[in-house]
């Protein structure tokens, strides 16, 4: 391709760990863009300490700093790298915040760094709202009427004039943080007031009820050519966050007239903005009439785009990245086509449906309404001929227990007109449980505003129910069966409501000549044929758009949506084992559904099926393919779960056995082995009864453990101290699991959790990794700091670890990727939970040791030979660190602590040359801020009140100012700690905890709970809720204060070191 | 939804055969079986007078969703949708909605084509039929019902399809207004005299063999229309005549056809033509491009232009002619649809343009 741009070297922003608004969808955008500028030679530096994504995998950047993505670090990168040109707009809000104060500090200027793409006042012109407006009113683009305030009082005289319920939102924002409705003075003085802690402006403006949101991504070149790829309109009317409906593409119920107005006010606007590359623009659509409003414009990659990339099959990143080198659409290939040019428009022949995946229920206290502001965790997209068939598909994708839209037992609903007219994350059952219970489609159109025609659609679905329900037969008429199965209905789902079995289900519809048949996603409603195999299953169709011609294809199955638990590692792994296959030779064949993932992408392997991760649909793809086998231990645990009923229908899993990843996820035959092994572990025991359980918890003595089996993340996990407590907890495990037993365990204090991530080959292992926590064990692991290699290990411990983790391996007969936790205490190493699968810390720890463990794992697998690996573990001249992100901030009311269930939302990694170094650098990558000059501590109980006292006394060194409450400050006194008393915050008496905190007098909190679940609002809570509300850094663990304190004590934010990863190598 | 629909089936000239329901009109068609990949406008798209003779394959599955529009304003001539009927022969789709909402819905467009008696399908593979006309070319097919009345293969285009769409009379829109256009009305949409009466024409429509000798006139419009350009000799002389006359000049899709052949260029067929509303095209000499809305099966050979005559847009997508003008005169057509209707309305500008021509021969 000819030079027309004239930049050598460019520095990319990633967007740092998941959290809620900025999840893997950047992960997608930033490795499109390297790969974008690869092609065109030119160098490419990427920031991003988010160590488990593929952008920062060895071949793509040229160089990778893990470094957290904000103004001080990326100016020392520039300073160091001297680049000519940056990339703002692939790494989401981080990346564009970051961007902005780099611009506006000067430091951009001083370095003679180019802003490539969008340029910096257009972008301003887009996040302050009130020179939006002023924009937008330009070209007679309409905007709600809405005014700014800078302070409370200006906010509450804004609303009067507007009237309420007014709108409130807030600039330079990501996922509507903070914004939502008032309906009242006093709610808007609340909410304007936390919203001005963060942010000096906030917007005012009409409230909109009902009307359609829609939404189009808008592509522009220097030439000024325009197109937009893709609309999506919202199933769930304003007022609800974008990220926080069901999206469906293209829009539905719009019309000519309104799909091209909209569309033509999207481009002038974008033109007069002058974005060059991509962005989104959303509007409000009054369901009876022509009016629009514009709500927001994004000059940069987003959710949204990463979805209409998915559903559309139009690389929006990668043309994005072109388009800011200077390219014009037409000088680009359509790279479905490669015929075509990318100026075109894509034209859909199928339906895409995304719903978001929320985890309210691993939070305690946290509100379960969705409105404006978002609290999902990460998405399912699903592709169908039809609306009802893509709802139901991806209403199983989300793994939270629905068959579909009916045949579910999970949901039922005391006040039906109320989960329907105050919406929470279960909105879409309590439509189908008011339509059985006989509420018509007019009612529920008037409770929930939702357009009629997505409700009737849902009706079709609940009559096909009823027929079905009706028929009492399990042998259906075939062509009831067949418009069940193009609406979307499962095996399972026919199966529950003709009372009988899936598998009979199966069979007969088999019989009957009802099969799926694989489409194809050309971009052109099969105008031109597609050169690449970008495919999903739909019962709507006579044949298959593809042969299947007999190679040796492999299958690899994907990880589903980000939840809490589950985020990109688990794609790192698939994407890095389908690149292995390749390398080796094999076909490849992706099953996936998450649109904010790399492993969807259709580049990444030979065959990408964008379809539900099942049996019924795995087989059905199984058996047009024919394939090797599947590989199911690289996707967490939704892949591994199906290992047993895979075997049972002949589908052939590879790597180690079915048989032996039973033994390992069912706990009953588990311990069994480890007790003929001699293996230590935790006294545990089946639960049968309340009464046996409390006998088991008298005779171990409190704390103890309670949890379900085959769970991730540690799902309606819980330690319980008294009787009553695990009585509560033991409840909550029955209702999220009761096909499998739930276990108490006896839970160990003060203990280390030590981390071991291996690959073996016929049960002898080819390479490890051990890590330990930061945290004593009772932190879930995937919420916990995990250091690499281990500093505060003894030795024989680490010995101890590798024999009894040979011994396992060797039993089970292991060929693949495993992982085992251990708990330590004074050398007597016990095994708490052992998975044959790739673990979270997989990409980590291959990324430290420098070797790819998914890439022996996949040769294992396929039956390669491998040489074992020399361990590095003590040789690395270097440490890394791996923190946690969490994201309370948006999950309002949420008690930020951590404990046994998992509850951050994804997390980054850094290196150094010692702990100290890596630690700093990784906790400023999720959010903590130097420097430290005033901290607000509560200790919690007399043990870790002790544990404290020496970093208190460090603190008093360093001239920290202390502030702590009753207790904490009497006990710091009496030890000879200079300490200013506070009063609680439900004392309601100044000086107040809370004052403190409010006014910004402190940099840090340090509060540690005093129990293990704190179910009541306690002054504790208070005090934490008001660090997470008032945006300040809050410790809730003891070692990770302690040891913060130490490095603060030893290093200082100028001595960390800007080195990339192959500086370290 | 579909338990109440009788069962009927496309069958192709290939002998290939494509199941269905029958939502319309419950009669046997036959005509030329083309292809659409709109997402939007169905309403606009089946009165477009283009499609004549034709049974309409919409690769967009889910069809009728918003119902059928009140008497569209989508000109200022009050004439509702792209003319005063539906036009195709027949329709095939994947999912008819028989529930469809919305604000400005007259009611649902199965009724509307049971008066009409047009008939139409649903629960048909569309992707896989789309896919046989593309590989195999554009084909002849029929509607027949179970257990009913079956016909023989019609071949649309051998008829004169312009004379049957074409009106009878001439009739005038925007009276008083600036500029005197005339409009060889071959099949016109409607918004075309919508465009050109906003932009301060007085349109004076005109059947497509109508002498134009000694009519005064400031512009000429030569319209769209269905079939095959070469059935339209007498209009094809009309246009040289104005050629002659130097009268400013704009044709739009069949129009451009017909002024190509007016100039002594060529017309083919397309193996599957034109029909969408994304078809890229770059204005020659430009780095301007446009999506456009398109409906056509014949296509202008721009290889062999006589002197004077230069290729105006091209397709980005398959390099075919998308317009050509004269390097001097004000004359000039596209291939593409700039009045939209359906479709991006990217190209309106081009109605503007034929005001400067007009304002500028006027000089």
């Amino acid at each position: 391709m000819s030079t027309i741009h004239n930049v050598k070297k460019v520095i990319i922003l990633g967007s740092s760990a998941l959290k809620i608004g900025e999840a893997g969808e950047f992960d997608y955008s930033g490795s499109q863009c390297i790969k974008a500028l690869k092609e065109e030679g030119i160098q490419t530096i990427l920031i991003n300490p988010n160590i488990a994504t593929i952008q920062t995998s060895e071949h793509l950047a040229d160089q990778v700093y893990f470094l957290p993505v904000t103004p001080y670090f990326v100016e020392k990168v520039i300073a160091k790298e001297a680049p000519d040109g940056i990339l703002l707009s692939f790494g989401g809000q981080t990346a564009l915040n970051c961007g902005l104060k780099l611009e506006e500090t000067g430091i951009l200027a001083k370095y003679n760094v180019k802003v490539l793409g969008t340029q910096v006042k257009a972008i301003k012109e887009t996040e302050d709202r009130q020179l939006f407006v002023e924009r937008l009113k330009e070209v007679n683009a309409i905007c709600p009427r809405s005014e700014a305030a800078e302070t409370v009082e200006s906010a509450l005289r804004i609303a009067s004039e507007i009237g309420y319920p007014v709108m409130v939102r807030i600039a330079y924002a990501l996922g509507g943080l903070g914004s939502g409705v008032c309906h009242t003075e006093e709610a808007l003085r609340e909410k304007a007031q936390k919203a001005l802690a963060y942010t000096p402006q906030i917007l005012v403006e009409e409230y909109l009820k009902g009307w359609k949101e829609v939404e189009y991504e808008v592509v522009r070149d220097k030439y000024d050519n325009c197109i937009t790829v893709c609309n999506m309109e919202n199933f769930d009317p304003l007022g609800i966050h974008t990220g926080e409906s069901i999206v469906v593409a293209p829009s539905q119920t719009l019309s000519n007239r309104e799909y091209h107005m909209l569309r033509e006010i999207a481009i002038r606007v974008i033109r007069h903005l002058g974005i060059q590359g991509e962005c989104n623009i959303q509007y409000a659509l009054d369901p009876y009439s022509e009016q629009y409003r514009i709500i927001e414009v994004n000059a940069r990659l987003s959710r949204s785009s990463a979805l209409a990339s998915k559903a559309t099959g139009y690389p929006l990143a990668f043309v994005a990245a072109k388009l800011s080198l200077g390219y014009g659409l037409f000088e680009l290939p359509n790279s479905i086509t490669r015929v075509t040019k990318a100026f075109f428009e894509p034209a859909l022949d199928y339906c895409v449906v995304k719903i978001p995946r929320w985890d309210l229920k691993k939070f305690t206290k946290v509100a379960r309404r969705i409105g404006s502001s978002m609290k999902s965790v990460g998405e399912v997209m699903s592709i169908g001929r039809t609306f009802e068939e893509a709802l139901q598909k991806a209403l199983r994708m989300l793994e939270i227990g629905a068959k579909g839209l009916v045949a579910n037992t999970k949901w039922t609903f005391e006040d039906i007109e109320k989960e329907l007219s105050e919406p929470t994350d279960e909105r879409i059952f309590a439509i189908v449980e008011g339509m059985k219970a006989g509420m018509t489609v007019d009612h529920i159109h008037s409770l929930t505003h939702i357009d009629k025609w997505f409700l009737h659609r849902v009706a079709h679905v609940v009559d096909i129910r009823n027929r079905i329900v009706e028929a009492n037969t399990t042998k259906l008429p075939v062509d009831l069966l067949k418009e069940a199965k193009r609406s979307g209905f499962s095996d399972e789902q026919i199966a529950i409501l003709s009372k009988t079995t899936e598998e009979y289900v199966r069979e007969y519809r088999r019989k009957s000549g009802i099969r799926p048949f694989v489409r194809q996603i050309d971009t052109l409603g099969a105008e031109y044929p597609a050169q690449t195999n970008y495919l999903y299953l739909s019962y709507h169709g006579d044949k298959d758009d593809i042969d299947f011609p007999e190679i040796n294809t492999v299958i690899v199955l994907g990880s589903g949506s980000y939840r809490i638990g589950c985020s990109v590692e688990f794609d790192w792994c698939c994407v890095n084992a389908a690149r292995s296959l390749r390398q080796m030779g094999f076909s490849t064949a992706m099953i996936n559904y998450n649109p904010e993932t790399v492993s969807t992408d259709y580049d990444e392997s030979d065959k990408l099926f964008f379809d539900e991760i099942n049996l019924e649909t795995v087989s059905e793809i199984y058996d047009k393919l024919n394939p090797l086998g599947i590989i199911i231990s690289m996707g967490g645990q939704i892949p591994n779960n199906l290992a047993t009923k895979f075997q049972k229908f002949g589908l052939k899993v590879l790597g180690t056995s079915p048989e032996s990843i039973d033994a390992a996820e069912n706990r009953q035959k588990f311990s069994n082995m480890l007790d003929e092994l001699k293996i230590d572990q935790p006294k545990w025991k089946e639960l049968k009864g309340l009464d046996e359980a409390k006998a088991f918890a008298a005779a171990v003595g409190y704390p103890v453990l309670v949890r379900p089996s085959y769970v991730l993340s540690g799902a309606a996990m819980a330690v319980a101290t008294t009787d009553s407590e695990l009585e509560t907890f033991l409840n909550k495990a029955v209702d999220v699991s009761s096909e499998h037993p739930v276990v108490i365990s006896k839970y160990l204090e003060n203990a280390k959790e030590i981390e071991y991530d291996a690959v073996a080959r016929d049960g002898e292992i080819v390479i490890d990794a051990i890590s330990e926590h930061v945290e004593n064990a009772g932190v879930h692991s995937g919420d916990a700091t995990l250091v690499l290699p281990p500093q505060r290990t003894y030795l024989e411990t680490i010995r101890q670890i590798r024999r009894i983790s040979a011994k396992i391996s060797r039993r089970l007969h292991i060929n693949g990727p495993f992982n085992i936790q251990f708990i330590a205490k004074n050398n007597e190493v016990k095994v708490i939970e052992c998975n044959l699968r790739a673990s979270r810390s997989f990409p980590f720890v291959s990324k430290i040791l420098g070797t790819n463990f998914i890439d022996l794992a996949t040769k294992v697998i396929v039956g390669k030979k491998v040489q074992p690996v020399d361990n590095p573990l003590f040789d690395l001249d270097f440490v890394g660190v791996k923190a946690p992100q969490f994201s309370f901030t948006r999950l309002e009311g949420a008690d930020p602590t951590v404990g046994v269930e998992m509850a951050s939302t994804g997390e980054v990694a850094c290196l150094g040359a010692d702990f100290d170094e890596a630690f700093l650098k990784s906790l400023l990558s999720v959010g903590y801020r130097l420097p430290i000059k005033a901290v607000l501590l509560s200790s919690g109980t007399l043990p870790s009140k002790v544990e404290l006292l020496e970093s208190c006394r460090l603190m008093n060194k360093m001239e920290i100012k202390l502030y702590a409450t009753h207790g904490t400050a009497a006990f710091l006194r009496e030890n000879g700690v200079t300490v200013e008393e506070l009063n609680w915050p439900l004392e309601k008496t100044t000086p107040n905890t809370l004052d403190v905190i409010k006014q910004g007098k402190v940099d840090l909190v340090i509060n540690l709970p005093k129990n293990y679940q704190e179910e009541e609002l306690t002054n504790d809570y208070l005090i934490r809720r008001a660090a997470v509300d008032f945006n300040v850094p809050l410790i809730t663990n003891r070692q990770i204060a302690a040891r913060l304190i130490e490095a603060l004590s030893r290093t200082s934010l100028e001595k960390l070191q800007i080195k990339s990863w192959n500086e370290y190598k | 939804m579909t338990q109440s629909m009788k069962k009927a089936r496309l069958a192709l000239q290939d002998g290939s055969v494509y199941g269905g329901f029958s939502f319309g009109h419950e009669g046997p068609v036959a005509g030329e079986v083309v292809f659409n990949t709109g997402m939007v406008g169905y309403p606009e798209t089946f009165t477009d007078p283009s499609y004549a003779g034709q049974i309409l394959v919409l690769t967009y599955p889910m069809i009728g969703n918003y119902g059928i529009p009140r008497a569209v304003p989508n000109c200022e001539i009050g004439l509702p949708y792209e003319s005063d009927r539906i036009q195709i022969a027949g329709l095939i789709v994947t999912d008819y909605s028989t529930e469809f909402s919305h604000w400005d819905a007259l009611g649902d467009l199965a009724s509307w084509l049971k008066e009409s008696k047009v008939p139409a399908l649903t629960g048909v593979d569309t992707r896989s039929l789309t896919k046989e006309l593309r590989e195999r070319g554009t084909m002849l097919g029929k509607i027949v019902l179970e257990g009913g009345a079956d016909v023989p293969y019609v071949d649309p285009n051998k008829d004169n399809l312009v004379a049957q769409v074409s009106p009878r009379e001439v009739k005038k829109y925007g009276v008083g207004n600036k500029r005197k256009v005339v409009m060889v009305d071959c099949g016109a949409k409607n918004n075309i005299i919508g465009e050109l009466v906003a932009r301060d024409m007085e349109v004076t429509r005109v059947p497509w063999d109508a002498n134009l000798e000694g009519m005064e006139m400031d512009g000429v419009m030569i319209s769209n229309g269905p079939g095959d350009p070469k059935q339209c000799a007498a209009t094809v002389h009309q246009i040289r005549r104005l050629i002659a006359r130097k009268v400013p000049t704009f044709g739009i899709c069949l129009g451009h056809q017909l002024l190509a052949l007016a100039i002594g260029a060529d017309t083919y067929k397309l193996k599957y033509g034109h029909r969408s509303q994304n078809q890229p095209v770059r204005e020659e000499g430009t780095n301007r491009c446009l999506v456009t809305s398109q409906n056509h099966g014949f296509a202008v050979d721009a290889k062999a232009l006589p002197d004077g005559w230069v290729p105006w847009f091209t397709n980005l997508n398959d390099g075919t002619n998308e317009g050509i003008r004269h390097e001097s005169l004000p004359i000039r057509s596209a291939q593409f649809h700039p009045e939209a209707a359906p479709g991006p309305v990217d190209a309106n500008y081009l109605f503007d343009q034929f005001v400067e021509m007009i304002d500028g021969a006027k000089k």
